[in-house]
């Protein structure tokens, strides 16, 4: 067991975490964090994706003792203050079915529009190409993020 | 799902204190860069180490160091490091190449170049471009240091020559002396995250010194070097790349796996020297080439 502090969306926390917990496990688990899944919990799905210094990761690639100092966000950080125009047209496009990839869809989409406020549909292929999904067949997913990246808000 | 074995956890300051607890426990021990294998292997209980050695915090692993005659990638330089460098892309195509096939954003923000080739599977994308560019792997351990050249680093599927007492510094490149163009090719099963059936870099100078090397389709990733011989001086043309052709069975040694069978690497081999030699010519002319598209989409 080990005390380690961190920054989870803009709150300062101090845990007690082992080892060889995973990121993931502790937030969702004792941080009380639901947004980010565990798919395939070996790094191939991306539904576990959070951003640690604004970087999307796969949390369940991550010890959570490894995070000592990190800021982490995760969707309900990125929700704080209402939903914005990104999850918005996610809402408009029906980008989800069973939803479970979409948070860590929005991770990924979130880290794109904030380096590149207005990708190609090839720049949001790429960017979301580590993130799998079951139901949708992707194209509303696009359609959503190329739709969020023109509305002003 | 939580992991089931448990070890002892460090995230030493210094290089010195790294050298020291890895000295004490040493093959008990496994160095931490990004996760993005050891984590799997522990999960999967392939290794059980006794301590966990995370690396990310020790300052003099510096990450890229971009100078005139080469370039340093520190031990903690990621794959997104290199992506989202300029000079990288426009200086080093074919490291950049490779770098950006990596599996995808999400994996490239946590793996290090280091980790790629510690871990040194047989597919693993970094290993062509270090071996065209004469890369050299330098290791620290408690009171001393030592430099192994790519081309040895390599020994057989997962292993290298590190040794357990030893930290990956860093690697460095030089650059080739006379003008010279590269490119990387990559076939995976689907366009995204996918691990290689089969990898080749190529550089070429423009005194027509080729240098090639193969990753996935033999059980260390190598430079071709008959293949390399036999272009040394001469210009392309139609012929002499039938001629590399119909050496490349002697080159590689595939196997069938889950990704291809050994004939389809074998041949897909033979497709990507006849359409990556001409591309990384053309490179050195000038001309702008996708090589996302060559292979097809
Ligand atoms: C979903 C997924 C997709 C992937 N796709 C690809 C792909 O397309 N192409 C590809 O090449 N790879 C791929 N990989 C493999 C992986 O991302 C790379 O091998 C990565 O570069 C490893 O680096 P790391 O920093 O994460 O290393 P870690 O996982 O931290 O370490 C890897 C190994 O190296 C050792 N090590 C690390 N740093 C040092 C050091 N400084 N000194 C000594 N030993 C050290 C560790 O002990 C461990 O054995 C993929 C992985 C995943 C999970
Ligand atoms: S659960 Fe982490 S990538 Fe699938
Ligand atoms: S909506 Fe079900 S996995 Fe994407």
């Amino acid at each position: 067991m080990a005390k380690i502090r961190i920054t989870l969306n803009k709150e300062k926390r101090r845990l007690d975490v082992e080892t060889n917990e995973t990121l993931l496990e502790v937030l969702r688990d004792k941080l009380g964090m639901k947004s980010p899944k565990c798919g395939c919990d070996r790094g191939d799905c991306g539904s576990c994706a959070v951003l640690l210094s604004g970087k999307s990761v796969r949390s369940c690639l991550i010890l959570a003792i490894e995070c000592d100092g990190v800021e982490i966000t995760t969707l309900e950080g990125i929700s704080q203050d209402g939903m914005n125009k990104l999850q918005e047209a996610f809402i408009e496009f029906s980008s989800f079915q069973c939803g479970y990839c979409a948070p860590g869809v929005i991770i990924s989409a979130t880290e794109l529009l904030k380096a590149n406020p207005h990708p190609s549909l090839d720049e949001i292929k790429e960017a979301l190409s580590g993130n799998l999904c079951r139901c949708t067949g992707y194209t509303p997913i696009f359609d959503a993020i190329l739709a969020a990246t023109k509305k002003e808000k | 799902m939580a992991i089931a074995h448990e070890y002892e956890y460090f995230a030493p300051a210094s290089l010195f204190e790294a050298t020291q607890i890895l000295s004490q426990f040493g093959k008990k021990a496994a160095p931490l860069a990004g996760g993005t294998d050891l984590i799997v292997f522990i999960k999967e209980g392939m290794i059980t180490p006794a301590a966990v050695i995370d690396l990310k915090r020790v300052k003099d692993l510096k990450a890229l160091e971009i100078k005139a005659e080469g370039l340093f990638l520190g031990a903690n330089t990621t794959f997104s490091d290199l992506v989202n460098s300029q000079i990288i892309k426009r200086e080093y195509r074919l490291l950049w190449e490779s770098a950006h096939s990596v599996a995808s954003v999400g994996i490239r923000n946590r793996a290090t170049v280091v980790g790629n080739i510690c871990s040194a599977i047989p597919s693993m994308d970094a290993a062509p471009a270090l071996l065209c560019y004469d890369a050299v792997v330098h290791l620290i351990s408690l009171g001393s240091e030592r430099e192994v050249p790519i081309q040895q680093w390599f020994v057989a599927p997962r292993k290298t020559l590190r040794k357990p007492d030893e930290i990956v510094a860093g690697i460095s490149l030089k650059k080739p002396a006379d003008k010279h163009a590269g490119i990387y090719l990559k076939l995976g099963r689907y366009k995204g995250e996918d691990l290689a059936q089969a990898g080749l870099g190529i550089l070429v100078t423009e005194k027509w010194e080729y240098r090639l090397a193969f990753c996935a389709v033999a059980p260390i990733p190598a430079r071709a070097s008959s293949i390399e011989g036999l272009l040394f001086g001469k210009k392309l043309n139609p012929e002499l790349i039938l001629q590399v052709q119909n050496l490349i069975p002697t080159e590689i040694a595939p196997i069938n796996d889950i990704r291809s069978s050994a004939r389809y690497r074998t041949h897909i081999c033979k497709v990507m020297m006849q359409r990556g030699l001409p591309a990384a010519v053309d490179r050195l002319n000038g001309v702008e080439i996708d090589n996302t598209g060559i292979l097809g989409g």
